[in-house]
C-alpha cells in the first residue's frame, strides 16, 4: 500500500521541494567517481553458493524484429529470446570469451584425422516445452535452415556454414558434419548464439514458424511478449542441467531512452542491461548506488572502421588513404576517449587483447599505429604533399557517419580533429540518421564514412569477412569497395589453416597488408564494454561480447 | 446546418487522402529502407540476403506500383503488415491508441484544471504579483519542452525517492492506482505545457468581458464580486477558451511522440518514433492517418461546439 501511494505523495513532495531551499538531501550522491577500471567490482560468483529463486528484470533497448535468430542479426532478439533455447555449443558462461563448452551436445565433437568429420553426441535427456525430446532430426533440420534456407526465409549465417558439405542424423544422438575443406572457424560456427535448436516437424510444417512463435529447449519457457513493454519468460522445471536455472522467472523491459534506461537501474526497477553503459552511466550509478553497484568492464569484439570510398578520387590513391590513416594518435585517442564514450583499446583487425590480437610491440610498427604521434603526422604530410595536397590546396571531404551519439560522434569528431591537425585536411563531419548513412555507405554515395562491426567471437573469418573484394565475397559488406583478388587469397587460407598458431600468422600478415601496406579499411578504437549492474545479480562474467551467454541459465540473486 | 455538416464530414476525405499521399512521398524520398535497417547491427550480412528479403517485402517494386497498392490499401481501409515484425498494423496500434488517448485525456484535465482557474485569477488579480506569477508560470510552460520536464521529473523523482514511474502499463481498469503511477507523470509534463496557452487566453477573455457594460450593471445591483466572477465573466468568456483547449488536444496528442519515449510509455508516439527509425513505412502511415484523423475530427467538433455554445452562430 505504501508503495502505490507514494507517486502520490511524491507529486506533493516534488510540488514543496520545488520551492524549498537547495541543499543535499538524504539520497544525494556523494560518493567521488571514479574513473574507468577503478570502479570495476570482480565477480564473486564463484565465491559463492548459487541461491534459486527470484526474478531477474533487465533492460533490452531495443525490440526484437523477429523471434527467428536464424533470421537476426541484433542482440535485441538474442537478449529477450535466448532463455527460451539451446545451442549445440555455446561460450562457457564462467569464461563467455573464448571457451566453448557443450550445451546439448554431449562432450565436444569427435574430428577425423582428415579434418572433415565431425561428429557430435547429443544428450538424450532435452526436451522441448511441449515435451517432446530433442533428436538429431532436429540439428539436421536446424543446420540445414542455416546453411539452405528454404524459400521465404533468409539466413545470415549461410557464409559461416559454407565449409559444410552435408549434415547427417547417423542416430538418434548423433550428427554428423561432412567439410568439403578443413576448417579453422567451425568450432565457433557450431557455436554461434544465433544458432538455436529447432524442431524437426515444426520446421517441417512451416519454416517461418519461428519467426512468430517461441518452443525451445533451453532454461525459460515463454510467458508473453507485450510489444513496446516487455518479454516475460519462467523457469523450466525439465531443463536438462540438473539444479539449473536458478532464476524463478525473467522480465526483460524494452527501454530505448538512454536516461531511462541509467534511471531504471538507478531505481532497481530493472537490475542490469546486458549490452553496455557510457562511462558516465556507470559513474552516475556508481555515485548514487555506491555499493548497490557492481561494474565489469572488458574490451569489445566490436570496432569502428574508417571507410575510404576508393571508387572515387583521392581516395582510390593507395598514399592518400595511407596519410589519413597515419595522422591518426590512436594511442592517445584511445585513452582520452575512454574517459567519454564506449571505446578504448588499440587494435588491428581483431579484437585487442584477444587470441588473435597482434602484441602491441609489432602492432606499434604499422604506419598509423606509431607511439610518437608527430612521426605519423610528419608521415601523413609528406605523403599528402607526394599526392599534390598543400596548406592552400587541402585534402577537402566530407566524413560520413551515423548520427549516434555513443561512441559513434566522439569518435568521428577525434578522428577529424586527428586529420585537420595535419594543416593539409579539410575534413567535415556529416551525421546522417542511421538508414540514411548505411544506404549511403552500400551505393559509394560518400567520401570517407565510419564503418562499424560487432561479431560473438573472436573469429577471423567473422571479422575478415567485410576485408573481401566488393564484387566478390565482400559485397554488401565491403563499404571500401575495393577489389583485390591477392587479399581475398590470403583470407582463404587462413580460413583453411588448421593449426592455430600458424593461423594467427597469418592474420597479422593480411592485418599488415591491410592496414599499413594498402589502408584498405582501417579501424580507430576498438570498442569496451561497461556494465554496471545491481550487486544482487549473480552468476553473470562478462564476455567480449553482448550476444553469447544470454540463456541466462548460470545467474541468480543474491539477498533475496 | 445539416448540409454543412454533411459538407464538412466530405472535406474530411480528401484532407486525409492528402496526408496518406504526402506521407507515402515523404517515406520512401529519405534513403535507407527496413531491410537495411533489420541487418544493421551486424556489418556481415551478404547483400544476397538483404535482396531476397527486399523482393519478399516488394521493396524491389517501382514507386508507382507500391503507391498504386497502397493506395489500393487505403481505400479498403486495410494498412497491411508491419514491414518489421510482420503483424498486422492494425494489431500493432490496437493495443497503442488506448493508452496514448488515456494519456491524452489525462493531460488535457490538467492543463484545464490549471489553464481556468490561474486565468482567471490573473485577470482578476490583473497587474499584481498574482498576476506575474501565473504569467511567468505560464510562459514557463511555453519554454519548456514537455520531454526536458519529464527528464527532469524522471531524475528528481529517482534523485530524492529513490522512485521511477512503473514501466509496465497496468488498465485504469485493473489497477486505478498502478495506472495513475504510470501516466500522471507524463500527463503532468504535457498538461503543464499545453495549459501555458490556455490560461493566457482565459486570462484575456476573462478581462475583455470584465469590462463589458453587463457585469458592470451586475456589480452596481451588488451582485457579490465571486459571482460576477464565476456567472456572468467566466461563463461569457469560455468560448474562444474551449476552441483553444480543443485545437490543443490535437496537438497535444501528436506532441505526446518525444513523451513517451522518455517515460518509456508504450503508446502511439513510442510506436511512432520506432516505426519511423525502422521505415516501417506501413505503420508510419497508419499512424499518421490516425493523427491526423483525430486533429480533422477535434476542428469538426468544435465547429459544431460554436453553435450549441453560443446561440447567434448558425452555420448555412
Amino acid at each position: 500500500m505504501i508503495r502505490r501511494v507514494i507517486p502520490f505523495v511524491a507529486i506533493a513532495a516534488l510540488l514543496l521541494a520545488a520551492c524549498a531551499p537547495a541543499g543535499p538531501s538524504a539520497a544525494s550522491p556523494t560518493a567521488a567517481p571514479t574513473g574507468a577500471g577503478t570502479a570495476t567490482t570482480a565477480p564473486t560468483a564463484a565465491a559463492e553458493q548459487p541461491k534459486p529463486g527470484g526474478e531477474l528484470t533487465y533492460i533490452v533497448t531495443a525490440e526484437p524484429p523477429t523471434f527467428d535468430a536464424h533470421q537476426s542479426t541484433t542482440f535485441a532478439t538474442l537478449m529477450p529470446v535466448s532463455p527460451q533455447y539451446s545451442l549445440l555449443y555455446k561460450l562457457d558462461p564462467a569464461d563467455n570469451v573464448s571457451k566453448i563448452v557443450p550445451d546439448v551436445a554431449d562432450g565436444m565433437p569427435t574430428i577425423s584425422a582428415d579434418k572433415l568429420t565431425w561428429t557430435v553426441k547429443l544428450k538424450s535427456n532435452v526436451k522441448f516445452h511441449d515435451g517432446a525430446t530433442l533428436t538429431a532430426d532436429d540439428v539436421v533440420a536446424t543446420y540445414e535452415k542455416l546453411r539452405n534456407p528454404p524459400q521465404g526465409v533468409t539466413s545470415p549465417r549461410k557464409a559461416t556454414l559454407a565449409a559444410v558439405e552435408s549434415i547427417t542424423a547417423k542416430d538418434a544422438t548423433t550428427v554428423e558434419f561432412k567439410l568439403k575443406f578443413p576448417s579453422g572457424s567451425f568450432q565457433a560456427a557450431i557455436a554461434s548464439p544465433w544458432n538455436y535448436l529447432y524442431k524437426a516437424s515444426r520446421l517441417k510444417e512451416d519454416p517461418t514458424w519461428y519467426a512468430k512463435n517461441v518452443e525451445g529447449t533451453g532454461p525459460f519457457v515463454f510467458v508473453e511478449y507485450v510489444k513496446g513493454s516487455h518479454w516475460a519468460a519462467k523457469k523450466n522445471p525439465n531443463y536438462f542441467v540438473p539444479g539449473k536455472p536458478y532464476l524463478d522467472s525473467l522480465k526483460a523491459f524494452f527501454i530505448s531512452d538512454v536516461n531511462r534506461q541509467t534511471t531504471a537501474i538507478q531505481s532497481k526497477q530493472a537490475l542490469i542491461e546486458f549490452r553496455g553503459f557510457t562511462p558516465q552511466q556507470r559513474d552516475q550509478l556508481v555515485r548514487a548506488l555506491g555499493n548497490e553497484i557492481t561494474v565489469q568492464e572488458s574490451p569489445w569484439v566490436c570496432t569502428n572502421y574508417i571507410a575510404f570510398n576508393t571508387k572515387k578520387a583521392p581516395f582510390d590513391n593507395v598514399k592518400v588513404r595511407q596519410a589519413l590513416n597515419l595522422a591518426i594518435d590512436r594511442w592517445g585517442g584511445g585513452e582520452a576517449l575512454s574517459k567519454q564514450t564506449i571505446v578504448k583499446d588499440v587494435g588491428g583487425l581483431m579484437r585487442p587483447k584477444g587470441p588473435f590480437a597482434m602484441p602491441d610491440a609489432d602492432l606499434e610498427k604499422i604506419p598509423g599505429y606509431y607511439r610518437d604521434a608527430a612521426k605519423g603526422q610528419d608521415e601523413a604530410k609528406k605523403l599528402l604533399t607526394e599526392a599534390g595536397f598543400s596548406a592552400s590546396n587541402p585534402l577537402t571531404f566530407t566524413f560520413l557517419n551515423r548520427n549516434v551519439t555513443t561512441p559513434y560522434e566522439p569518435l568521428a569528431l577525434f578522428t577529424i580533429d586527428q586529420w585537420n591537425k595535419t594543416g593539409l585536411i579539410k575534413a567535415t563531419h556529416l551525421a546522417k540518421e542511421t538508414a540514411a548513412y548505411l544506404a549511403d555507405l552500400r551505393n559509394a554515395n560518400f567520401d570517407v564514412g565510419l564503418d562499424f562491426n560487432c561479431d560473438y567471437f573472436d573469429e577471423p573469418d567473422l571479422q575478415l569477412a567485410k576485408m573481401y573484394s566488393a564484387s566478390g565475397l565482400g559485397k554488401g559488406l565491403n563499404f571500401s569497395h575495393y577489389d583485390d583478388p591477392d587479399l581475398d587469397k590470403m583470407i582463404e587460407a587462413q580460413g583453411h589453416e588448421t593449426d592455430a598458431a600458424k593461423r594467427k600468422q597469418l592474420v597479422n600478415d593480411i592485418e599488415r597488408y591491410v592496414i599499413g601496406e594498402k589502408a584498405w579499411m582501417v579501424p580507430v578504437v576498438w570498442w569496451y564494454r561497461v556494465i554496471p549492474y545491481n550487486t544482487r545479480v549473480k552468476g553473470y562474467v562478462i564476455g567480449s561480447n553482448h550476444y553469447t551467454s544470454m540463456d541466462m541459465s548460470s545467474i541468480w540473486l543474491a539477498g533475496q | 446546418m445539416g448540409r454543412y455538416l454533411i459538407g464538412r464530414l466530405l472535406l474530411m476525405i480528401p484532407t486525409l487522402l492528402g496526408v496518406a499521399i504526402l506521407t507515402f512521398i515523404l517515406m520512401r524520398v529519405v534513403p535507407g529502407d527496413v531491410v537495411t535497417l533489420r541487418y544493421s547491427q551486424s556489418g556481415s550480412v551478404p547483400q544476397e540476403v538483404i535482396d531476397r528479403e527486399r523482393k519478399q517485402l516488394g521493396l524491389d517494386k517501382p514507386l508507382q506500383d507500391q503507391f498504386v497498392d497502397f493506395m489500393g490499401q487505403v481505400v479498403r481501409l486495410d494498412f497491411g503488415k508491419s514491414l518489421w515484425t510482420d503483424r498486422p498494423v492494425t494489431e500493432e496500434i490496437g493495443s497503442r491508441l488506448g493508452i496514448t488517448l488515456e494519456l491524452a485525456i489525462l493531460a488535457a484535465i490538467i492543463s484545464t484544471a490549471l489553464a481556468i482557474p490561474l486565468g482567471v485569477i490573473a485577470a482578476v488579480k490583473q497587474d499584481t504579483w498574482v498576476d506575474y506569477a501565473v504569467r511567468v508560470f505560464s510562459i514557463g510552460g511555453l519554454a519548456f519542452p514537455s520531454f526536458w520536464l519529464g527528464i527532469l521529473m524522471i531524475l528528481a523523482l529517482v534523485v530524492w525517492f529513490r522512485w521511477a514511474p512503473p514501466l509496465q502499463f497496468v488498465p485504469l481498469w485493473e489497477d486505478p492506482v498502478a495506472n495513475l503511477a504510470q501516466l500522471i507523470w507524463p500527463a503532468l509534463a504535457v498538461g503543464y505545457r499545453y495549459s501555458a496557452v490556455a490560461t493566457r487566453m482565459t486570462r484575456s477573455s476573462v478581462l475583455e468581458v470584465l469590462r463589458e457594460d453587463y457585469v458592470r450593471t451586475a456589480r452596481a445591483k451588488g451582485v457579490g464580486e465571486t459571482l460576477v466572477v464565476v456567472r456572468h465573466a467566466l461563463r461569457n468568456s469560455l468560448l474562444p477558451v474551449i476552441t483553444v483547449i480543443s485545437l490543443e488536444f490535437a496537438f497535444l496528442f501528436g506532441g505526446l511522440v518525444v513523451t513517451e519515449q522518455v517515460f518509456n510509455v508504450n503508446g502511439l508516439g513510442k510506436l511512432l518514433v520506432d516505426a519511423v527509425a525502422h521505415r516501417d513505412y506501413p505503420l508510419v502511415q497508419a499512424i499518421v492517418l490516425i493523427f491526423s484523423s483525430v486533429f480533422v475530427l477535434v476542428n469538426f467538433v468544435v465547429d459544431i461546439f460554436y453553435g450549441v455554445l453560443d446561440p447567434r452562430i448558425r452555420y448555412s
